[in-house]
C-alpha cells in the first residue's frame, strides 16, 4: 500500500527552503485570493501565479498529474451544472440543455477555485517535510493559545499520526494475514468482508494508543505547558518576498473586486 | 535514592492488592534487578517508581521527592526514566533525532541544549548514523536503543527497565544490556532491571523477587539462587549454570556456593582443577 496523495518529495528548491510558515500563509492568502476573484477570467489568472512557484519547485509532472487525476470527474461535474444550470443569456443549446455566458463564467470560476486550490495544496505537502508543517503550524496557531486553542497540542496530534500510520498499515498486513490464514476472504466490495480486519486493527490501535500515552507521561509529557523545541524556525528574505507576494496577489484581487465585482 | 515505604497498590475495580506492604531502597548507582512471574506485581512496581501509578498506602520518595506531589512529577520523571517493553509504542516521532527530543522539550531545555544531548545519547546508544530514519524502519533492537537514547536524553539518575529485552532477540538483548552496564559504569547511573529471565537478574548487585503482589526473596543473587526449592514454589527456575553448579556440588566436587554465571562457574572449576 502505497499513498500518494500529499508525499512529500525531498528537494532542495527554492521552495523546499521556504521557511512552513511563509509556505502555509502562503496558501491561506492564496486561497482567499481564488474565493475573493469576482469572475472566471480574474480566478483563472489569479491562479496562474501558481505556474511559476510550481516550476521552480521543480517536481517531476507525471507527480502533479497524479496529485490532480483523482480530481478530474469531479472538476468536470462541477464544470457542467455550473454551466449548464445558470440562468442566463444563451450562447450554445443541446437538447433540453442551455449552456449560458452566466453559466461559462461560474463554471470556470468554480473549476480554477478548486484545480489551483488542490495544485497549491499538493505542492505545500510536496516541498515540505511533514514535521517542518506540523511546526509551522503550530508556531502560527500559538498567539491563539491565549484564548484557549491548544496549538501544541495539536501539532503533537499531527506528528503522532504521522509516525503511527507506517505502523498500523503494517499491523493491518499482519492481522489481513492472519485472519486469510484462519479462512477470511477480503475479495469484493462488501463491508463485512472488512470486518475481521476492521475490529482486531481498532482494539490494536487504543491498546497502543494506551500504552504510548503512558510511555509519553514517563518522559515527563504534561501537554504543551513549558514545552520547548528542538527545532527552531528562521524567517528569512525569501520568506518575507514570499509573503509579500502574497498579500500583493489578495490586496490586487480586492481591488479588482472593489471596481468590477458585483455590487 | 529511590524509597518505597510500606506501599500497597490495587488497580481501580479490583479489590485484590496488585502490591501490598513492599518495602524497597534504591540507592545512587545500584544495580537492582526485581524478578518474579506475570502477574507477580513487578511492572506495577516499575511504575510506581516513577509516578506513573501513585500507592494507594504508603509513599514512593525520588530522591526525597514524593510521588503523590503532582507538582513533583516532571521532576521526578526526570530523574528516573523508565523504558518499555514494545519500543513500537513508546516512540513518539516521525524520525529518530526528534524523538530523542521528546524527553528534554517536554524538559523546557532551551535548543541548543536538546540538539546537544539528542546527539550525546545516540552516540551513547551508537545510532547516529540513523539519525534522520523514520521509526518504522529500524530494527526491533535499534527501536529499542533509540527508546533507550530518548530516557537517557533526559540525564536520569535512575534507569528502570520494565521487560526492556523482552521482545528481542538473544542477540540484541545482550548489546541492550551490555550497553546499559557500561553507561552505569561511567555516569554512576543506577539500573533496576525488571525481568523474568533468571541469566539477566543473576548478573545484578541485589535481586528482589515478587510473587502475588509481595516481596518473596530478596538479597543477591547467589544467596537467593541457593533457595532452590523457594524459587521452584513461586514458579521461577533457576539458571541452567547454577542448577548445574547445584548437581556438581552434590556429585561431590568441592565448589563454593557462589557461582551464577557461566564465567563465574567456569572459573570456579578451573581453579578447582588447578587445585589438584
Amino acid at each position: 500500500m502505497v499513498i500518494e496523495l500529499g508525499q512529500y518529495i525531498p528537494g532542495k528548491s527554492y521552495i523546499h527552503r521556504l521557511d512552513p510558515r511563509a509556505k502555509l500563509l502562503g496558501l491561506l492568502l492564496y486561497g482567499a485570493a481564488l474565493l475573493l476573484a469576482p469572475t472566471g477570467a480574474a480566478a483563472s489568472l489569479s491562479g496562474a501565479v501558481i505556474l511559476p512557484v510550481v516550476i521552480l519547485a521543480g517536481l517531476p509532472p507525471a507527480y502533479i498529474w497524479r496529485q490532480l487525476r483523482p480530481l478530474v470527474i469531479f472538476m468536470a461535474i462541477i464544470f457542467f451544472f455550473q454551466a449548464a444550470l445558470t440562468p442566463g443569456q444563451v450562447v450554445a443549446a443541446a437538447g433540453p440543455l442551455l449552456l449560458t455566458r452566466e453559466g461559462l463564467n461560474y463554471g470556470i470560476m468554480a473549476l480554477a477555485r478548486v484545480f489551483f486550490l488542490v495544485l497549491a495544496a499538493s505542492l505545500i505537502t510536496a516541498t515540505t517535510d511533514p514535521l517542518a508543517l506540523a511546526d509551522g503550524l503550530e508556531r502560527l496557531l500559538r498567539p491563539g493559545q491565549r484564548i484557549g486553542l491548544p496549538a501544541g497540542e495539536l501539532a503533537l496530534m499531527l506528528t503522532l499520526a504521522l509516525r503511527f500510520v507506517p505502523t498500523l498499515l503494517a499491523e493491518a498486513e499482519r492481522i489481513m494475514r492472519a485472519q486469510v490464514a484462519r479462512g477470511a476472504s477480503f475479495r469484493g466490495y462488501q463491508v463485512k468482508n472488512l470486518m475481521p480486519l476492521v475490529i482486531p486493527l481498532f482494539v490494536s490501535a487504543f491498546r497502543r494508543a494506551e500504552n504510548l500515552a503512558e510511555a509519553m507521561e514517563a518522559r515527563a509529557y504534561q501537554g504543551g505547558r513549558g514545552r520547548t523545541r528542538m527545532r527552531e524556525l528562521h524567517f528569512r528574505a525569501p520568506d518575507y518576498l514570499f509573503f509579500f507576494l502574497a498579500v500583493s496577489l489578495v490586496a490586487g484581487v480586492v481591488y479588482y473586486r472593489s471596481q468590477y465585482g458585483p455590487r | 535514592m529511590i524509597e518505597v515505604q510500606d506501599v500497597t497498590f490495587a488497580y481501580p475495580g479490583n479489590s485484590v492488592p496488585a502490591l501490598a506492604g513492599i518495602n524497597l531502597c534504591v540507592e545512587p548507582g545500584e544495580f537492582l534487578a526485581i524478578t518474579g512471574r506475570n502477574g507477580s506485581g513487578k511492572s506495577t512496581l516499575a511504575r510506581l517508581l516513577n509516578g506513573l501509578l501513585r500507592p494507594k498506602a504508603g509513599r514512593v520518595l525520588v530522591d526525597g521527592l514524593d510521588t503523590a506531589d503532582e507538582a513533583s512529577l516532571v521532576d521526578i520523571r526526570r530523574r528516573a526514566g523508565i523504558v518499555f517493553q514494545d519500543p513500537d509504542n513508546q516512540l513518539v516521532a516521525a524520525t529518530v533525532e526528534d524523538d530523542v527530543a521528546f524527553g528534554p522539550e517536554n524538559l523546557g531545555l532551551p535548543p541548543a541544549v536538546i540538539r546537544q544531548r539528542v546527539a550525546a545519547s545516540l552516540a551513547m546508544v551508537e545510532i547516529e548514523a540513523l539519525k534522520d530514519r523514520p521509526p518504522h524502519l529500524l530494527s526491533g533492537g535499534q527501536k529499542q536503543r533509540l527508546a533507550l537514547a530518548g530516557i537517557l536524553a533526559m540525564e536520569p539518575q535512575y534507569l528502570i527497565l520494565d521487560e526492556a529485552t523482552a521482545m528481542l532477540d538473544p542477540v540484541a538483548r545482550e548489546e541492550i544490556l551490555g550497553r546499559v552496564l557500561e553507561l552505569r559504569r561511567a555516569r554512576g547511573l543506577a539500573v533496576i532491571l525488571i525481568t523474568h529471565l533468571m541469566e539477566e537478574a543473576v548478573l545484578a548487585e541485589r535481586m528482589l523477587v515478587l510473587s502475588a503482589g509481595r516481596v518473596v526473596l530478596a538479597g543477591p543473587p547467589p544467596a537467593v539462587m541457593l533457595q532452590g526449592e523457594r524459587l521452584a514454589a513461586v514458579g521461577l527456575k533457576v539458571p541452567v549454570t547454577v542448577a548445574l553448579g547445584h548437581i556438581l556440588r552434590r556429585a561431590g566436587l568441592q565448589l563454593p556456593a557462589g557461582p551464577v554465571t557461566a564465567e563465574e562457574l567456569a572459573e570456579a572449576l578451573w581453579k578447582l582443577v588447578s587445585q589438584k
